[in-house]
């Protein structure tokens, strides 16, 4: 279990421009922290740095948990959910074999009927991807980071393409996961709908 | 299912549902391999002198043809963050995709060859040795094609520029191969020739994961 993440003075330098520098925050387990900031801001980079698809120009993330303190970047991301600004689903698929190759993938024992099931996708189990909408897809993406059972849960526009339900779908599982005692880190120009720190970019 | 061979039959699902999996390059293969002779003309000693190495190079071009999306659909959809996070090492997800790659067109191209030799008039015992060089060196071209992918996954035309990168670090896999052929068709053993391109393969696909898993973490950082 990750108990806490703390990033100290980031910088982060993208072609030739900084994005940001001295960036630094705090999230604790059972908390969440919306990434605020106008587009071009830094807010996806900042997302990638954590998954530690970027490396930082300056700065360091340390990640604690109930086994100890790393900022090693392979073993925060063997932690992290990610639902980025893309699905990640491929057309020719049916949603049922997105999910299996997904738990599969991630070694994950949660069933992917319950979760399907808590989407609202239950009924499109065997559609190919290619006839979902942007809103399904967004679904079967939350239903993917749902059963990868991982703690810190970094999320690109979370609500972007759902209708109203599922946005409220989208802010009960993030309630639940930081109930749960997961931490969350999203980038979004909407409120989250849950009680949470917001860092401006 | 382990996480390997979860993606290695989710990548061979793709392959078979894009239409663009075996069915084209065993296409591609069977077009390329039935205009030489048409363009040659019917002296039968001197096709017979050249399949080896028209059939090696018309395979190795058919294998090309989808090696740009080993890594690229994955990328362009957002499905390669997903996978780099899983507990799967990036080494490990390349050589799936080699696999998977290898599965899907070498093999099928390999099973072809004895019947496109007819066409080139091959003697039986030749080949024999075709097929087995092909069977032997085709891995080596899914395994060095892959890391021509993993370096071009992030280009718009990667595909383009693949051949490029890929062709010249081949040139040992057509050299043994057709080689092998050409001495057997002399009388000579093939062994030597199909030693050395076993010996590449082997290199290949013991190295080439690493590469890869290096080029797609660079491209990750996009």
């Amino acid at each position: 279990m990750i108990t806490s993440l703390t990033a100290e003075k980031l910088t982060c330098v993208r072609g030739e421009r900084t994005l940001f520098a001295g960036l630094s925050f705090h999230v604790a387990a059972g908390q969440a922290l919306a990434l605020e900031g106008a587009n071009g801001a830094g807010k996806t980079s900042l997302l990638r740095l954590i998954a530690g698809f970027l490396a930082p120009r300056a700065g360091r993330l340390v990640l604690k948990t109930t086994q100890g303190q790393s900022d090693d970047n392979e073993e925060r991301g063997r932690l992290i959910g990610w639902l980025g600004h893309q699905d990640g689903l491929k057309p020719q698929l049916t949603v049922m074999e997105q999910l299996i190759f997904f738990a599969a993938l991630y070694g994950s024992a949660a069933g992917c009927d319950a979760a399907l099931e808590e989407v609202g996708l239950a009924r499109q189990k065997d559609f190919p991807c290619r006839y979902l909408s942007a809103g399904q897809k967004r679904r079967l993406a939350l239903a993917r980071l749902m059963i990868s059972k991982r703690d810190l849960w970094l999320l690109d526009e979370p609500f972007a393409a759902l209708d109203r339900d599922g946005q409220a779908l989208m802010a009960r599982q993030m309630t639940r996961h930081c109930g749960q005692g997961g931490l969350i880190i999203a980038a979004t120009h909407e409120p989250l709908g849950l009680a949470n720190a917001s860092l401006q970019l | 299912m382990s996480a390997f061979t979860a993606l290695l039959s989710r990548d061979l699902r793709l392959a078979a549902r894009s239409g663009g999996g075996a069915a084209l390059a065993l296409g591609f293969f069977a077009l390329v391999a039935t205009l030489v002779p048409l363009g040659i003309g019917a002296d039968l000693n001197l096709l017979s002198r050249v399949a080896g190495g028209v059939l090696w190079v018309a395979a190795l071009l058919a294998a090309l043809l989808s090696l740009d999306r080993l890594f690229q659909g994955d990328f362009e959809d957002g499905s390669l963050d997903v996978i780099a996070l899983s507990p799967l090492p990036l080494e490990s997800v390349s050589l799936a995709k080699i696999l998977a790659h290898w599965l899907s067109t070498g093999l099928p191209l390999t099973v072809l060859s004895p019947l496109l030799a007819l066409l080139f008039n091959l003697p039986a015992s030749a080949t024999l040795v075709l097929f087995v060089s092909l069977l032997i060196g085709t891995p080596a071209v899914s395994a060095v094609g892959a890391i021509g992918a993993s370096l071009t996954l992030s280009l718009r035309r990667g595909g383009l520029i693949l051949p490029l990168i890929v062709l010249p670090l081949l040139t040992p896999a057509v050299i043994f191969g057709a080689g092998s052929v050409a001495a057997k068709m002399d009388g000579m053993a093939p062994s030597g020739g199909l030693a050395l391109l076993a010996a590449f393969a082997v290199a290949a696909c013991l190295l080439s994961p690493f590469a890869a898993a290096g080029a797609v973490r660079l491209n990750l950082t996009n």
